[in-house]
């Protein structure tokens, strides 16, 4: 390499190597052939199961609506649900957010291994803790409260430190100036600066937990998820989508009223 | 709100209302504790946790690999298969439902409303359900549980990348219009290149989510490692059970890392 076209160079720039950008496309490519492998997932067997589930559609309708009036019970389980294991979880995720936080709690050995527990529990889906529970507790809406609220626990004291993280502190020097103890700091400069923000957590915590408690009967833990297994196993795909629609508009009212109440609050 | 501004002195007034709003917030939960029905618990449930936790404190470490299959590594295996192309596939499918949702793509407000109301009607639908219904039609095989991940995860992309789209640099796209290029062109050289990185870095957040979904998929026989811990749990192998959960842990944990080290250099 001569010393002529290193000054050329200078002047005029290479384009950026592409050999990385082609490594990367063959490596997703690979990955994604190994997991088609792996899963057996084949285009043809796309194609010879599409007509079961066109199939299946068709039998879904017309929906029947009168199955509306056996799983109303079960609906309001599942929102009963909902609202007890997010409160439940949400009065828990207090106290261990404000551990958490590393403008209230100073100790390094104190926050670090409380929020690496917080991410041990945010691990485990809701579904699997609820089996869990329900070998525990046995069969029953209880087991499905746990869950959620151990779900519920983990998410909020989450959303809650990051915003205490960021919570003006002002209040706080004012409140030591004065000579505040700890529980009146929390109560005077605290929670007034993130009451709102706590409170559209729990409202979105709940959003999420009207949803997951309404597929938590698949394991045996309460709610309307039981009779999806009902319906399919007897082939009355008709009354399965009722279900599916009845969840689908519940959800969908929560959401709204939910979204509307945390527009107002912050 | 506005008044506080001009009298900050003065207390907020208070809620006129807000006996009303504490006796309903008490109605509901009176009727939320009545309506469980708590018969006591079981006698053997602090004999089964404490059997659980020493489980997860002494797994079986034996079942991590077993020569003949069906052990810890290949259905943790399965679990990822299953979320990297359920990913895959959603990815593909969510980008023109991305570009209809999109509303400063689309000439009138009532296409991209439109498309946003499809996004959220299959974002509430569960993938386990959908899991159900593919079981149905392609049996009981991770395939299924492929399919379910594939078309749940459509709602959530598709609007992701819609606000993508949407918070995009309109100069480029005006640059080229300008100078003559074709549709195809512009899509190619001013919208492409600005909403990709912010495309990978939701994918990569999806395939976290997946991954979470993927083990439960197990469950109702979809695939992956949620049909052996189901077995384990029903059979009451409490070491087996621990072995298990240890396993999804790690690797969740695991994907996280890696994929959040990605998303940090992406964005």
């Amino acid at each position: 390499m001569s010393g002529n076209q290193h000054t050329e160079r200078r002047v005029r720039p290479q384009a950026p190597g592409r050999l990385k950008h082609y490594m990367t496309v063959v490596l997703v490519l690979l990955l994604l052939w190994g997991s088609a492998v792996q899963t057996e997932s084949t285009l043809s067997e796309l194609i010879e199961g599409l007509p079961n589930v066109l199939d299946l559609i068709r039998q879904m309708f017309p929906p029947k609506w009168s199955y509306v009036r056996h799983i109303t019970d079960a609906m309001l389980d599942t929102i009963r649900m909902a609202l007890l294991g997010t409160t439940i979880g949400a009065i828990a995720a207090l106290p261990v957010a404000v551990l958490s936080a590393s403008n209230l709690t100073r100790t390094r050995w104190i926050y670090m291994p409380v929020r690496f527990l917080l991410n041990l529990v945010r691990t485990i889906p809701d579904l699997l803790m609820a089996a869990i529970f329900v070998a525990i507790f046995g069969l029953g809406p209880l087991p499905g409260i746990f869950a959620l609220a151990v779900f519920s626990f983990g998410l909020i004291a989450k959303l809650t430190y990051e915003a205490l993280e960021t919570i003006d502190r002002g209040p706080l020097e004012a409140m030591t100036a004065v000579g505040a103890n700890y529980l009146q700091l929390i109560a005077y400069s605290v929670i007034p600066q993130i009451q709102a923000h706590f409170a559209s957590y729990v409202l979105y915590t709940f959003e999420i937990n009207v949803r997951a408690a309404a597929i938590l009967g698949l394991v045996g833990a309460g709610g309307i998820g039981l009779y999806y297994e009902v319906t399919l196993g007897y082939l009355e795909y008709n009354k399965t989508s009722v279900i599916i629609l009845f969840t689908l508009a519940i959800v969908l009212i929560i959401d709204y009223l939910s979204s509307k109440l945390r527009e107002k609050l912050l | 709100m506005s008044k506080l501004g001009n009298a900050s002195i003065r207390r907020p007034k208070k809620n006129h209302y807000r006996w009303l709003i504490l006796a309903a917030v008490i109605a509901v939960y009176v009727w939320a504790i009545a309506g469980v029905p708590f018969n006591g618990i079981k006698e053997t449930a602090g004999q089964i946790s404490r059997a659980i936790l020493s489980g997860l404190l002494s797994p079986d470490w034996g079942y991590v690999y077993l020569p003949e299959g069906e052990d810890l590594l290949r259905g943790l295996l399965d679990t990822l298969a299953i979320s990297v192309l359920g990913t895959a596939i959603s990815t593909v499918i969510c980008i023109p439902f991305a570009f209809w949702a999109a509303s400063n793509l689309s000439r009138t407000r009532l296409i991209s409303s439109s498309g946003k109301l499809l996004l959220s009607v299959i974002r509430t639908f569960p993938e386990i359900i959908m899991a159900l219904l593919f079981i149905k039609a392609v049996g009981p095989v991770a395939f299924a549980g492929v399919l379910a991940l594939g078309l749940h995860s459509v709602g959530m992309l598709g609007k992701l990348f819609a606000d993508e789209i949407e918070n995009m640099d309109k100069g480029p796209v005006e640059a080229l219009t300008a100078s003559g290029a074709n549709r195809l062109q512009i899509l190619w050289f001013a919208v492409l290149p600005q909403v990709l990185p912010g495309f990978l870095s939701y994918m990569l957040y999806r395939f976290e989510i997946n991954v979470r979904s993927a083990t439960i998929l197990g469950i109702i026989g979809a695939g992956g490692i949620g049909t052996p811990l189901i077995f384990a749990l029903s059979s009451r192998s409490w070491d087996r059970v621990g072995i298990i959960l240890l396993g999804i842990i790690v690797m969740i944990t695991l994907i996280d890392w890696i994929s959040g080290a990605i998303r940090k250099k992406l964005v």
